[in-house]
């Protein structure tokens, strides 16, 4: 009897493998992939100005002793329209909020803040993708916090919302 | 007529020099640094086209990936050092090649598990012909 479910084992390992297969495939596939730099010192970059009048961001802005928003986004990117009053806000409440514009230019960065208005202190524009990949940041929009010392506390991916406003504000160290 | 020919001929050359700079698409001179380039592309997984490889991928991001590849290879970094650099950002996800830690030990030892079992299975049975 035992040899006889021993001889089954086999059959019975590989349907379960099939299955597994079968439950992946029916899965979809949407990762959210996070960065690996949570926790580590935001690592070393230089993103120009992006408009005149309007400083560029770079890694020793990040560590003058008062933490900050580090929001990824593009003037193209649809939903980041949707958390431009979040960052308003956010600034409203004494937030500092410092923007990497990918894959961008200045004149339709000009007429994206133009049309939604301006959160940000700093606004870099990166050159293909240096910072993106340096923060190990996967699309836009995502927001990082980073401490005053320069070490990144959080990632946020995706919009900013209502419900996310006061853990962000906890960890800016703004009272709400 | 010279002069005319002359400028068409530079109206063609200007397009292929200012592509020459972007290795996102454009080749690495170097054949054997083009290809060790190229198979690393095909084992980094696009971040934001998550099933394909970036070497395949027309996401901004996996063109990014790309010129960033050929750029460190060029300059004499290793693929599996470009490799490292992108699992230490993005996670164990970005690459197609599992790497051997001891998350990834049943993915390397499962196999050889199964197939000495399976021999041993097959063994008795034979012995139990013979006698």
């Amino acid at each position: 009897m035992t040899r006889k479910l021993i001889l089954w084992l086999p059959f019975a390992l590989i349907a379960l493998l099939f299955l597994a297969f079968f439950a992946g495939l029916m899965r979809p596939d949407d990762h959210v992939i996070a960065s690996q730099m949570v926790g580590k010192p935001l690592p070393e970059f230089v993103a120009g100005p992006a408009m005149p009048g309007q400083p560029g961001a770079a890694t020793a802005d990040f560590s003058d002793g008062k933490p900050r928003l580090l929001n990824v986004f593009a003037s193209w990117c649809v939903p980041c329209v949707q958390e431009i009053p979040m960052l308003l806000r956010l600034r409203a409440k004494g937030a500092e909020i410092d923007g990497i514009a990918i894959h961008d230019s200045s004149a339709e960065l000009e007429k994206f803040l133009a049309a939604n208005g301006n959160p940000y202190t700093r606004i870099g524009l990166d050159e293909g993708g240096k910072a993106q990949m340096a923060f190990g940041s996967a699309g836009v929009p995502e927001t990082f916090v980073v401490d005053g010392t320069g070490k990144i506390l959080y990632q946020h991916i995706g919009v900013v919302t209502e419900e996310d406003m006061p853990k962000l504000l906890a960890m800016l160290g703004v009272k709400p | 007529m010279k002069a005319l020919s002359a400028a068409l001929l530079l109206l063609i050359a200007v397009p292929v020099t200012a592509q020459a700079q972007d290795y996102a698409e454009v080749s690495l001179a170097d054949p054997a640094k083009e290809a060790q380039a190229v198979a690393l592309m095909d084992s980094i997984r696009c971040v934001v086209c998550q099933g394909q490889p970036i070497s395949g991928s027309n996401a901004d991001l996996a063109g990014d990936m790309r010129r960033m590849i050929r750029e460190r290879i060029a300059a004499g970094e290793s693929p599996e050092q470009v490799r490292t650099w992108l699992v230490s950002k993005y996670g164990d996800w970005v690459t197609f090649k599992p790497e051997v830690k001891s998350e990834t030990m049943p993915l390397w030892l499962l196999p050889l598990l199964a197939l000495t079992g399976g021999g041993w299975l097959v063994a008795r049975r034979l012995k139990g012909r013979k006698a």
